[in-house]
């Protein structure tokens, strides 16, 4: 049975930096809501991603349409950001009043800043920009909860099941569950599943 | 390039089994069609937005029925390919845009012999050049090469479609051209998969008849006129198949103000231009799956419905001339049309489209002004966007081609004759498009190989009173690939260059395909190696080898070799620093000796950080210090050469 949702299409960004496991996140995102019964498309912009640019996964989410892997300027409904200054980037393309946002609050420096040409908003201004332009905005610290279950890169998923414990998409652990075992060896599936549930509990 | 799924050791949906809708990656969906057409041969070279269709199909070479190759170019990809075609089996090979420039020589030459098992080329063009140097549109060739070009415009498509490609090329014993795009290939979708045939029918390449007869003589494309007059009655026969084709569709009104004709991606951005402008019931989109030849009583048909005509398409307004010339044939029925595309400026003649530009072209012909956000809202956001600083592309950390730059740019400061560098197509092609990453010595950049061949070049000008060094830098698979004619007319014409390998042991650009340098193939199996040194001391070049990580020692062979006349090969040998044997393991632990850095004062004006540039080694701006961040260096221990005050220090980290 396939749930409701919010709107047609409801538009997701998943936005980071490359190696953050961007991609990854938008794939298992989007397979639970295809496996839910609904049409998705994934647009992706990840040409030399690896070398520490910017990452953009458009996904459309839809009970009958495919929709084009562009998502039209502010129009998305939800923003996951592996990092907080991609957040804000994204917010600037696609933000509009109705957004909701979710940030993992751990930065990645671009190289101007790591250099000391340019300089990195601080924590409490990025809060207070997402916070003016969000309708609801929740902050996380993915990567730190990630590190704790011995891998980085897990943020993605923390991130995901957030997304799950948000509650504005059809779609839940067991289905997350179903996903990861069919995907990845049992032992590696056990750590996704704990970051997943962290993830659902830090929104709940 | 390495984002790709499956990374991670998830798995590809690609091999998930017949029958429930699953999320496909259009080049997987592409793959999957070509599986369910029962191919037998796929072969190509990689480059972004093509390479995971082959790596898709090489997921499914251990069960023997399928034989993948990444050749050494795309021309060989497609002579392989047609080999296999030949010999009766179906046969695939797989492309980036401006890879059938290399290949269309044979291609002209095969379209021209025809092919007997279906033979179809997927070409991945890459509309505003998101991961290439050119905006190549290869759409032309299908037209030049006078075969029938298709293009889906969705995932279920990309797979029906390349699937029907297989049937269409042995209906009319040509190659078909299925032309995809980064927002097609590289966008996922709802896929059902069909059926894996069983496949049958042995390799048998028939060639005991005549000339004349195409079914058992010798393929050939002579005598070329008959030849030709047949491929051009083929040709007739796929546009009567395109009449009635499927993948040809209109929506909208039976009267629209506006009929847009449209094909790929840009069908979705044109769907969902009239959605956001609400405009259903004014525009009708005819979407069109067979692009060339088009069918023209299909067009006829569509032109009657309405006056106003825009076309949407990436790149060049390719559908648009050929709608324009079929809407000339047809004046007296359909009557005058008004165009809108390309050709007038409605829609940008460069970059890629998306559903926001198509939609202020439709809302400007009819009148209609797109959905906008609040002004309070826009205000904000102009507000804040000032705060989002660029995130500019460089290598990674401890990747050897910074090392190699930072020598060659210290060698030809040494020199001091204002030499330069002549840049390829790669990772290191970013020494060129982002000067910062090249340290400002790469200085052209053009195809594949095309660096040493223009060095060859400015190699001869020294009569002429050119005095600067030359140095061509070159890939490990960008050589195989298309360096080896230039680098031997270098030798044999005695240009005066120095020639730089840039080994790393892998496609790494693209997500480290094996090429022939590496010991193992497409498929997994160990293969033989064919040295890059060896090819070059064969050519009568003298060859050195040395470590880019060694700064010191290879920075005064290169003086050297920019001393002595003739081509000089360099190889500078170094995995690259996300190979697996790499990837999470430090070689050295890096540390930087606050005491010893000057910070500010320090004459080298932050050489360490404004210039090198590693992520790995920042600026502390608190403490004015440099410092290495544990997180992001990878160990490499190279920055330890560069500190004038010897400030960086390093200690063998402890093997693992
Ligand atoms: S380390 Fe490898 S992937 Fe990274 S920029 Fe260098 S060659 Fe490319
Ligand atoms: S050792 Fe230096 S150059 Fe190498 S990765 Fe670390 S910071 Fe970068």
């Amino acid at each position: 049975m396939r749930g409701t949702l919010a709107k047609d299409p409801y538009n997701i960004v998943i936005t980071g930096v490359g190696g953050q496991g961007n991609v990854m996140a938008s794939r298992v995102l989007s397979d639970m809501l295809v496996r839910a019964g609904f049409k998705v498309t994934i647009g992706e912009t990840f040409g030399m991603s690896q070398r520490g640019g910017s990452v953009m996964s458009h996904i459309r989410v839809s009970p009958e349409t495919v929709w084009s892997p562009q998502i039209p300027k502010g129009g998305a409904d939800l923003i996951v950001a592996l990092e907080p200054l991609e957040a804000i980037r994204v917010l600037a393309g696609y933000g509009n009043p109705s957004v909701k946002v979710l940030v993992n609050m751990r930065p990645i420096y671009p190289v101007g800043v790591i250099t000391g040409e340019d300089q990195y908003p601080s924590a409490e201004t990025i809060r207070k920009t997402i916070t003016a332009l969000a309708a609801a905005a929740r902050f996380l610290a993915a990567t730190d909860e990630a590190v704790k279950l011995g891998n980085p890169i897990l943020g993605n998923i923390v991130m995901i099941g957030a997304v799950a414990g948000l509650g504005v998409l059809p779609i839940d652990r067991g289905l997350f569950e179903t996903v990861i075992r069919e995907g990845m060896p049992a032992e590696r599936a056990v750590a996704n599943l704990r970051a997943f549930a962290i993830g659902e509990a830090a929104v709940a | 390039m390495n984002n790709k799924p499956g990374e991670d050791g998830m798995s590809v949906n690609g091999s998930r089994k017949e029958g429930a809708e699953v999320l496909l990656m259009g080049n997987e969906a592409i793959a999957r069609g070509a599986l369910e057409a029962g191919v037998r041969v796929a072969a190509g070279y990689p480059g972004t937005p093509s390479s995971e269709i082959i790596e898709t199909l090489s997921r499914f070479s251990e069960t023997g029925k399928l034989y993948v190759e990444w050749s050494t170019n795309e021309k060989v990809a497609m002579e392989v390919a047609a080999a296999a075609s030949f010999a009766g089996l179906r046969s695939l090979c797989v492309m980036k845009q401006n890879g059938v420039n290399v290949a269309s020589d044979f291609l002209l030459h095969l379209t021209g012999s025809g092919t007997r098992g279906g033979m179809v080329l997927v070409t991945c063009d890459d509309p505003g050049a998101l991961s290439s140097v050119n905006e190549g549109e290869s759409r032309h060739f299908a037209r030049l090469m006078e075969i029938p070009l298709i293009e889906p415009a969705d995932f279920g498509e990309a797979k029906e479609m390349t699937r029907w490609a297989f049937e269409l090329s042995e209906e009319i014993r040509n190659v078909v051209m299925v032309r995809s795009v980064t927002r097609m290939s590289h966008a996922s979708g709802n896929v059902v998969p069909g059926p894996l045939p069983v496949l049958k029918g042995k390799a048998e390449f028939i060639c005991d008849g005549p000339v004349s007869d195409v079914e058992r003589g010798p393929v050939i494309s002579a005598p070329v006129i008959q030849k030709h007059r047949l491929q051009q009655e083929k040709l007739r026969r796929a546009v009567a198949l395109f009449e009635t084709s499927p993948f040809n569709a209109y929506a909208g009104p039976d009267k629209p103000e506006l009929l847009i004709i449209t094909s790929s991606a840009c069908a979705l951005y044109s769907r969902e231009a009239v959605a956001l402008l609400g405009a259903e019931g004014r525009a009708g989109i005819l979407k069109l799956g067979t692009t060339w030849p088009l069918p023209p009583a299909l067009l006829k048909r569509h032109l009657l419905m309405a006056e106003k005509v825009l076309i949407v398409e990436e790149v060049l307004p390719f559908l648009e001339d050929q709608v324009k010339i079929l809407a000339a044939e047809q004046a007296r029925e359909i009557g005058i049309k008004t165009f809108y595309g390309k050709n007038d400026g409605t829609l940008p003649m460069v970059g890629e489209l998306n559903p926001d530009l198509v939609a202020e072209a439709v809302g400007r012909i009819l009148g209609i002004s797109p959905p906008a956000l609040p002004a309070a809202y826009r205000e904000k956001l102009q507000e804040f966007a000032a705060m989002v600083t660029k995130r500019e592309q460089t290598f990674c950390p401890g990747c050897p081609h910074r090392a190699s730059f930072w020598i060659i740019r210290e060698a030809l400061q040494r020199d001091r004759r204002r030499g330069f560098v002549c840049g390829d197509i790669g990772c290191y092609a970013m020494a060129a498009l982002f000067q910062a990453a090249g340290f400002h010595t790469a200085k052209t950049l053009h195809a594949m190989g095309s660096g040493t061949g223009i060095a060859s070049g400015f190699g001869k000008l020294g009569p002429f009173g050119m005095e600067q060094p030359v140095i061509a830098v070159c890939g490990d698979s960008t050589f195989y690939h298309a360096a080896i004619p230039a680098l031997i007319n270098a030798v044999h014409q005695k240009a005066d260059i120095t020639f730089i390998a840039l080994d790393n042991s892998g496609t790494a650009m693209t997500g480290f395909q094996p090429h022939p340098g590496i010991a193992v193939n497409a498929m997994g199996e160990t293969a033989p190696r064919v040295e890059i040194g060896a090819l070059c001391s064969a050519m009568g070049a003298p060859v050195v080898c040395e470590d880019p990580f060694d700064l010191v020692r290879t920075r005064e062979t290169l003086n050297r070799l920019l001393e002595s006349p003739g081509v000089k090969v360099l190889i500078l040998k170094q995995s690259c620093a996300l190979s697996p044997e790499k990837k999470g393991k430090k070689q050295f632990l890096v540390q930087v000796d606050e005491a010893l850095c000057r910070g500010e004062d320090c004459g080298c004006n932050r050489l360490c950080t404004r210039i090198f540039r590693c992520p790995g080694l920042l600026w502390n701006r608190e403490r004015k210090k440099a410092e290495i961040d544990e997180v992001i260096c990878a160990g490499c221990g190279f920055c330890t050469g560069i500190c004038p005050a010897g400030a960086i220090l390093s200690e063998e980290a402890a093997k693992s």
